[in-house]
C-alpha cells in the first residue's frame, strides 16, 4: 500500500495493522526516516518536501511491484510525506512483511534505496545562511545500483 | 503540451505549469530542451547545465531522444532527493 500525505502517522499502529490477522507473516521490517539537524555542515531549522504527485503514486506503485516480484511478501506499505518538517520529524516509513526475516529486511532496503532515486521528491532546506535545495547523492545512485542483479 | 517543472527549476524559472504548442521543429525531448534555453534569460539560465536536468513525459523518465508529441505531459526536474 501506498500513502503519500501531509500528516503525520504513527509508527505503532501502522505495523501493527500491516501484520494484522495474517499469521502467515514470521517477520515485519521497518525503516523510518527522519529530518536530521544539520545539512552539508550548516544547521537545518526546516526541510519543506515537495513533489509531482500524479508521477509519485506511479512511480511507488511500482517500486512496490517490483518487491512483490523479488521477494515472498504478504504486505508491503510506504508513506512518505510532503509539506514543511522540522528536525525530528518523520518523513517516511518503509515497511514490509513475510514469513522469513531475510525477505523482509532485504525487501524493505530495496524500497528505501530505490525510493530516494526514482520518486519525485524534492527536499529544500531551511539554514541560517537562507534557504536552499537539497542536491542529491552519488551515494543513494550507488545504493540502488547494488540491487541491479535480482536475487 | 503541458509542462511542469519543479524545485529549483520552477523556482529558477518563476512558472510551476505552462501549456505550449509543440514548436515546430522540435521532435523529441532534447529538441524542447534547446527551444526553452532559447526563449528568454531565465530560462537559458534555469537550464544552462543540463547534466542536472531529468525529464518525464506522462509521468515516465525520459532519456533525451524520447519523441514528443502534442498532448505529452512534459515534467522538467533536478535529480529527486526524498526518503
Amino acid at each position: 500500500m501506498i500513502r503519500v500525505q501531509r500528516e503525520d502517522f504513527d509508527v505503532g499502529v501502522e505495523l501493527e495493522r500491516l501484520a494484522a490477522g495474517n499469521h502467515r507473516i514470521g517477520g515485519v521490517a521497518s525503516f523510518v526516516g527522519l529530518v536530521r539537524d544539520m545539512g552539508g555542515g550548516d544547521r537545518v531549522s526546516a526541510l519543506t518536501l515537495e513533489h509531482y504527485p500524479g508521477m509519485t503514486q506511479k512511480k511507488l506503485t511500482e517500486i512496490e511491484t517490483e518487491a512483490h516480484r523479488r521477494w515472498p511478501l504478504d504486505a508491503v506499505l510506504i508513506i512518505h510525506r510532503y509539506g514543511r518538517l522540522e528536525p525530528g520529524d518523520r518523513i517516511v516509513l518503509v515497511a514490509t512483511a513475510s514469513p522469513h526475516r531475510e525477505a523482509a529486511l532485504a525487501a524493505c532496503h530495496f524500497l528505501i534505496d530505490w525510493l530516494k532515486t526514482d520518486a519525485p521528491f524534492w527536499k529544500s532546506e531551511e539554514t541560517p545562511a537562507g534557504e536552499r535545495w537539497v542536491e542529491s547523492r552519488a551515494e543513494d545512485e550507488d545504493a540502488k545500483q547494488r540491487w541491479t542483479n535480482p536475487p | 503540451m503541458k509542462l511542469l517543472y519543479f524545485a529549483w527549476l520552477r523556482a529558477r524559472i518563476g512558472c510551476a505549469e505552462e501549456d505550449v504548442g509543440l514548436p515546430p521543429g522540435v521532435q523529441d525531448v532534447a529538441g524542447l530542451l534547446g527551444w526553452l534555453q532559447s526563449r528568454d534569460s531565465r530560462y537559458a539560465e534555469a537550464l544552462q547545465n543540463l547534466s542536472v536536468v531529468r525529464v518525464a513525459v506522462n509521468k515516465e523518465y525520459v532519456g533525451r531522444e524520447h519523441p514528443l508529441r502534442e498532448g505529452d505531459e512534459v515534467a522538467i526536474f533536478p535529480p529527486v532527493t526524498g526518503g
